[in-house]
Parts: structure tokens; sequence; C-alpha cells
């Protein structure tokens, strides 16, 4: 009992916090997204409304949100395909015994994860820049011409991507070389005794003792990627031609632009009921593929 | 044979850390150029003279000290507090029995699964009513507890054997001795690696101090760079310094703590 009683003193504090500060404005979402809370119920609660499923509704109407959507899922599925083989390969090249330097390299390949955000992305929006920027000058260089990487409205996500990719890529390379190191080494001996060439040992070993750590990150990256926020946020500011306004930055402009305080609540669900559902088709599939 | 795919490999690892170092080494040149220098074709690589300038420039004109400091000080409370929070979670959850403990994690752990943006809209409502829009602590309690810490703490602590437990409390120490004096230092790895990643999220961290902080003398390092690049769109160099003092801190802590922060990715395998 004493013991019980301790625990408790151990886990409130915590559990208040992430009680108070989490799940109740969890919950809150859901009824401030059914209300028409705007800058005048901000300034009194009187002018509220209940108005069901309005906010929802008119969301569906309202083509800034369709176009941010479709940005957010541009990002998504070029982005974590790109990303997550990014990372494979780098950790693949890492654990590789002909490797040099491999923890020099591993620091190297990983420091652009521990930057800061918005730092990097002012970097990159120089590195972009059409005129001074070193990649059209890199372009120049092997004969291509100039880009407007952040003003053309074909390229902005494009260039966004590989910022992210940037990024990120380091993340999930130390969780696959994790995955990789902890793949036993008499599976490649008997492998390699049957004869299998790298490529086999790779497709037929490797691959499938990975599988379950590929789909942990599949998921995970997919759910990260869709947050897509503050790199069009300092980039490009939502633009070109709102061609890189995501679900996240229409939340955030909706909400404390706008003070469309119920609206930005729907906003906000919709998105994490997509996240949710691309998670569960996800494990399920993993799951399908397990047992196949 | 083997010489080829060597080189190839060691190639292309080299090839990718240009790619991931260039620019990181690229903003502290730049940040050294005198104003207007970066901006000519073809691109300088290294100032034609060395110039600290831009610094001297951003703490005197900018007002940069003051978010060095905001960083620091909201950096160094979140983790501390969250620290202590977390832990004692964490502990709890693995090796004291108390009613509904299972039930309470799974429903933590289900939680996981939730951004964290689906509460910004009503939690900056509720701190608006505490009085807590537009100061430190709008920053800090949202940030005082974490299902992620507790659950990295709640693994590791599973592995801590009874026994210790046992005998401690046989010698007659209550419970909260146990935790300082037995529990806090065998969990020590787990909450040097908690603190390093706490400490490096919480100072990158930009989207809600970004919707909580208006008063520009309160912002955070990633908040006042972001709003000083809209302003200085063609002011590369100093905006470089920017992003130097930004996340060079960072940069430093994580080549220092490095074995921790790795560790802790790999342990919890779950972003945060």
């Amino acid at each position: 009992m004493r013991i019980a009683g301790a625990a408790w003193c151990f886990v409130t504090p915590a559990l208040l916090v992430i009680g108070v500060f989490f799940f109740l404005p969890v919950v809150a979402a859901l009824a401030l997204s059914l209300t028409d809370f705007d800058i005048y119920a901000l300034a009194d609660l009187r002018n509220l409304r209940v108005v069901g499923l309005r906010n929802y509704l008119q969301l569906l109407q309202t083509p800034l949100f369709w176009q941010a959507f479709a940005n957010t899922l541009y990002f998504v599925i070029v982005g974590v395909p790109l990303s997550i083989t990014a990372s494979l390969g780098a950790a693949l090249l890492l654990h590789s015994r002909l490797a040099r330097f491999p923890a020099f390299f591993r620091t190297a390949l990983f420091a652009p994860v521990v930057t800061t955000l918005v730092a990097v992305a002012v970097i990159w929006r120089y590195l972009f820049n059409p005129r001074y920027g070193l990649l059209n000058y890199a372009l120049g260089g092997l004969g291509l011409s100039p880009i407007d990487w952040l003003g053309d409205p074909r390229w902005a996500m494009p260039a966004i991507i590989v910022f992210a990719i940037w990024k990120n890529f380091g993340y999930n390379m130390i969780i696959f070389l994790a995955g990789l190191q902890s793949i036993p080494e008499p599976l490649y001996e008997a492998a390699r005794i049957d004869g299998a060439s790298t490529w086999r040992q790779f497709r037929h070993v490797t691959l499938p003792m990975l599988a379950p750590i590929v789909s942990l990150v599949n998921v995970l990256t997919i759910a990260g990627y869709f947050q897509l926020f503050a790199e069009p946020y300092v980039m490009t500011q939502g633009g070109p031609l709102q061609s890189t306004v995501s679900v996240l930055y229409f939340m955030y402009e909706e909400g404390f632009k706008w003070w469309n305080l119920g609206s930005a609540s729907a906003v906000a669900f919709v998105l994490f009921l997509v996240i949710f559902g691309v998670t569960v088709v996800q494990l399920r599939l993993a799951r399908w593929e397990h047992a196949a | 044979m083997r010489g080829l795919a060597t080189a190839l490999v060691n190639g292309l690892l080299a090839g990718a850390a240009m790619i991931t170092l260039l620019p990181l080494v690229w903003m502290l040149s730049v940040s050294l150029m005198s104003p207007g220098e970066a901006s000519t074709f073809p691109p300088p690589l290294l100032p034609s003279q060395a110039t600290l300038d831009n610094y001297r420039q951003l703490f005197a004109h900018v007002g940069m000290g003051r978010y060095v400091v905001n960083s620091a000080l909201l950096t160094t409370t979140v983790t501390l507090v969250s620290l202590l929070f977390n832990v004692a979670a964490g502990y709890a959850f693995a090796k004291l029995r108390f009613a509904g403990r299972d039930r309470i994690f799974r429903l933590l752990l289900a939680a996981l699964v939730i951004p964290s943006q689906v509460a910004m809209v009503p939690l900056f409502l509720l701190l608006k009513h505490l009085g807590l829009v537009n100061t430190y602590g709008g920053v800090i309690v949202p940030a005082m507890a974490s299902i992620f810490g507790i659950f990295v703490v709640r693994q590791y602590a599973l592995s801590v054997p009874d026994d210790l437990l046992e005998a401690a409390r046989i010698d007659g120490a209550n419970e909260f001795r146990i935790f300082r004096s037995v529990i806090v230092p065998v969990l020590r790895p787990i909450v040097v690696t908690l603190a390093v990643f706490t400490s490096l999220g919480t100072w990158n961290e930009f989207m809600w101090p970004l919707i909580v902080l208006n008063d520009s003398d309160l912002y955070t390092l990633p908040v006042a760079l972001a709003s000083l690049s809209r302003e200085h769109v063609q002011d590369n160099e100093l905006m470089m310094a920017g992003a130097v003092l930004t996340t060079l801190p960072v940069l430093l802590v994580f080549l220092v703590l490095q074995r921790h922060y790795i560790q802790g990715l790999t342990l919890g395998s779950v972003k945060e």
C-alpha cells in the first residue's frame, strides 16, 4: 500500500501535465471544430455558436484547403520513398566492411538531423537562390540552365523535398544501421557457402531481416512528413501561387492569422484522421505481408 | 575487384558527407563575409577578408543577445523539469505496482499517434485563459512532461532488478529515498540520453513558440531568425551569422554527447 501511494506521487505530476495540456486540448479540439469559434468569440464567449459539421463541409468547399492537401500529399508521396531510399543506401554504405572511418562518416551524415530547422532552411533558401545560389552554379557546371527553385510553382515543392531529405535522412539511417548490425553473421556465412552473390545476399538475407524495421520506419516517416510546416513557412511562405501551402500551414494561417479557431481545429482533426487512416492501412498491409 | 569496391563505397560516402556538410561549412564561411560579398556570381566559397561585423551587428542592432538568453533559459528549464517528471513517472510505470497502471500506460502509448498540432488551438485558448500566452510559461508549462520521455525511461527501467529495490526496502529506506539514491544512479545513462534529446528538441522547436510568443522580446532563436529572415531577405551574410548562432550550439552539444543521442534514437525508435 505504501508503495502504491509513492507510485502515485511519482506519476501524478507527469500525468497531470499530459492530461491538462495534451489530452484535454485534443478532446477540446474535437468540440471546438463543431463551433464557429472566431475572433468575436475570442473577445466574448457569448458570440460562440455550435454549428455541427459546418466547418468540415466548408473546408471541403475551400479550394485552398484542397490545394494544401494535394501539396502535402505530393510532399509525402515523393519525399518519403526518396528519403527512405537515401537512408537505407547510406546505412548500407556505413555498414559495409569496406568503409573507412565509419564513425566519422556516421557523424557527418547525421549532422543535419540535429541542426535547427529554421537555421538550415535559411541556408538552403540561399543555396536555391536563382542568381547567386551554389545549386544553380553547379547546374551551370553540368551545362544545365538555371532553375528558379523557390520562385517557380513547378519547382518550389521539389526544392522543399530536396531540402527535407537532406535534413532528415540521417535519422532513419541510424535506425537502419542498428537493424543491419543486429542481423546475425551466420546467415551471411551460410549464404556465401551456398555461393550467393552480394546482390543475392542483400535480396534474400538483408532485406527480409530488415523488413519489420522498414515498415516501422515507413509508418513514422509518413506521419512525420504529413506534418510539413516550418520549411514552407521560412522558405516560401506558402508560395509561389500557393504551391507550397501545406495542411499545417493552412491550419496555422486559418487559426493564428485569421483567428478562425473552430475551422482551424477542423483542419487539425482532418489531418489527424488522414495520418491515422494511413497508419492503420500500413500496419494492416505489413501484417498481411507477414502472414503471406 | 575488391579495390574497386572499396573505392566505390568510400567515394560514395565521401560524396554524401560533402553534401551534408557543405551547406553547414558554407554557412560559417558566408557569415564571415562583408555585406553584399555573397551576392555575386560565381558564389564565393571563402571570404576575401574574414570579419565578425555581422555578429557584431546582430548583437548591437538586432538584439540577438536577448534571443540567445531566451533560448538558453527555456531550454534549461524545460529540460530540468521534464526530466524530473518523466524519470519519476517512467520508473513508477516500470517498477511500482498501483491500480490501473497498465491501463493508463496503454492509453499513453495509444496517444502517441496523435500529432501534437491537433492540441495546439485549444491549448492556445487554455493558456490564454491561464494568462500564459506571451510568457515564458506558455512554452515551458505544456512541455513539462512528455509521453515519449516516460516511454523511454520505462523501457530502460524494466531491466532494473527487483532485488535491488527489495534490499533497499528491507534496509528501511522509503520509496523517495530509494528513488533518489538507488534508482536515479542506475538510470543515469537513460537520463543523460533523454536530457540531450529534450534539450536539443526544445532549442530547435519552432511552431509552438511561434504561436504562443508574440512579443519579440520573448522570441527564441528559431522564431527570431524566421522573423528576421522575412525582413532581411537580401542580407545573406547577416542571416548566415544568425543561422550560425542558432544552430552551432546544438551541433556542438551533439558532437560532444553524440553517443548518448544515437543510443536514444535506436532505443526508442519512436519520434517525439
